[in-house]
């Protein structure tokens, strides 16, 4: 089974993790940026982050044979401090890099009107980088936050098809098939969606347009989730043609409408050998110490 | 688990093909590919602005291939393709911008400080051009010897090979040369990615490099063939230990 995970946030996740996605499949992934747990408080620590996913963070995954990109965007919940939406103006630089493949975590958190000028405006420099969107909706209100994801996005201009609109459940997916987005769903430990509902959905609407991450990140969460969904839809009758084009082809074509993606192996990389001890990123190794 | 490229032995680099000479894309890029790097310069001429969106395209534009594969497979010594092609859009930048070097300088340091890694190797393959052609202002070789002595504190292989060239043979001075020169010794990788590295070897390099060779026999490890080039009259062969 290859693997594409579309939503991961691996800057919070260990080595360990990166081994296990590797032996489980995982050649490739998504990093959006989002919200870190401690609120920023400073256009700097985004900056610093940014550059973290698009360096450091990929330096690390190909240490283990998994090619990294990232989304840039500002988060709806940090949208909400003043001292952090000036960081909007930076944005656009970001936008033109290698390995940026789409606009995100964008959308709406609590839905008030500053994120809805983050949003919009983030809308509208996906337009100007022809790169995709990926919209994060609501924990709370979440059906009233897809219609209004929606609406917002429709006025917008894009093309629905350049829209991925995430964390979708069983209330919200048909009014994002409707609008000829892309369904994606984080297959969470006991939130949000697991393996099995994820099944279910999949036998009702199709495994057309449907993108399944694990959104793994600081919280409780599993970076193996693409894997057991795979397992699922196997063990319900889908074929392995029909779990590859979910976890692989699907992903592949929506952020492929960057220009953007690294999809040949990572060169040199040997399954279950140490990194180079040579191998650093500014100075810094994944290895700690000299081996015995 | 990724092996870095063996560098190849002394001697053996093909000369000329540093990302930073003007002829280093020569027969390289497809007819695409020329097309984007025409339009990015002449967009450049224009609008020095557009710069920094083309400095950061370019690997997708024109590829990531090494420039010499057979004597450097992982483009670390000698460059990549958009390296080269970033130099010359560092070219244009500068033939669009004023002669006195000053807005010039806030430019390149801007982008280098702003860019990811193939940006700042971008900049400093680009200096490398500038210097070649006898064209860095006061104001440029001042603001980018700063930027060379950032990457050079740097551990990625590639940024230190970039900020080697024949920029830093002209501008760093004796001690940060030297210090470079012995940097990439330790990091393993060969100096064929030096400029002028015959012209400008003095004693004090010798010295330096004889200093190293003795610490890596005390600590019973190899001492790299490369330290012979910058201390000639050292005898590899009384290496011993577990590694000899």
């Amino acid at each position: 089974m290859r693997i594409f995970d579309p939503h991961i946030h691996m800057t919070s996740r260990t080595t360990d993790d990166y081994e296990a996605m590797y032996a489980a499949g995982v050649r490739a992934l998504v990093e959006p940026a989002f919200w870190l747990g401690q609120p920023r408080t400073t256009v700097g620590s985004f900056l610093d982050y940014f550059d973290a996913l698009l360096g450091w963070e990929r330096f690390r995954a190909t240490q283990f044979g998994i090619r990294h990109h990232a989304t840039i965007a500002l988060n709806p919940k940090e949208a909400n401090d003043p001292r952090c939406t000036e960081v909007l103006d930076e944005i656009p630089r970001y936008l033109a890099k290698d390995g940026v493949v789409a606009v995100g975590e964008v959308g709406y958190d609590s839905m008030t009107p500053a994120e809805d000028e983050a949003f919009t405006r983030q809308l509208a420099m996906a337009i100007d980088a022809a790169l995709p969107v990926m919209v994060h909706t609501p924990h709370r209100d979440k059906l009233v936050g897809t219609h209004r994801t929606l609406d917002v996005v429709r006025e917008s201009g894009i093309a629905p098809g350049m829209v991925v609109v995430d964390h979708l459940n069983e209330t919200n997916v048909a009014l994002v098939k409707d609008a000829g987005a892309w369904m994606g769903f984080s297959v969470y430990p006991d939130t949000k969606m697991d393996e099995h509902r994820m099944v279910a959905i999949l036998l009702e609407h199709g495994t057309e347009r449907v993108l399944v991450n694990s959104a793994a990140d600081w919280g409780r969460s599993d970076p193996l989730k693409t894997l057991k969904t795979g397992r699922a839809m196997l063990a319900a009758g889908f074929t392995d043609d029909e779990v590859d084009q979910v976890l692989w082809r699907n992903p592949v074509e929506f952020y492929g409408q960057s220009g953007n993606l690294l999809l040949d192996p990572v060169p040199g990389f040997v399954e279950g050998e140490a990194p180079a001890p040579t191998a650093s990123f500014e100075g810094s190794s994944v290895l700690r110490g000299a081996r015995a | 688990m990724t092996t870095p490229a063996p560098t190849p032995a002394a001697g053996t680099t093909p000369p000329g093909l540093a990302a930073g000479r003007p002829d280093a894309l020569a027969g390289l890029l497809t007819d695409e590919q020329a097309a984007w790097l025409a339009t990015a310069r002449s967009e450049i001429a224009a609008d020095p602005g557009t710069a920094v969106g083309h400095l950061a395209r370019a690997g997708r534009a024109v590829g990531r291939t090494p420039l010499a594969p057979a004597a450097d497979p992982a483009g670390v010594l000698h460059g990549t393709l958009d390296d080269a092609a970033r130099a010359h859009l560092v070219g244009a930048l500068a033939a669009a911008l004023p002669a006195d070097g000053e807005s010039l300088a806030t430019h390149l340091t801007e982008t280098y400080q702003r860019g990811d890694t193939a940006e700042r190797r971008g900049v400093l393959r680009g200096l490398d051009a500038l210097a070649l052609g006898g064209t860095v202002p006061p104001a440029v070789a001042s603001a980018a010897t700063a930027l060379a002595a950032d990457a050079l504190r740097a551990n990625d292989q590639s940024l230190v090979a970039a900020a080697v060239g024949p920029f830093a043979a002209a501008h760093l001075d004796d001690h940060a040369w030297r210090h470079a020169v012995l940097k990439l010794v330790f990091m393993g990788v060969s100096l064929d990615a030096v400029a002028g590295l015959d012209e400008r070897a003095d004693d004090e390099l010798a010295r330096m490099a004889h200093d190293f060779a003795a610490e890596r026999r005390a600590a019973g490890r190899t001492v790299p063939d490369d330290v012979a080039r910058i201390a000639p009259d050292l005898t590899l062969r009384t290496t011993h230990g577990k590694d000899a």
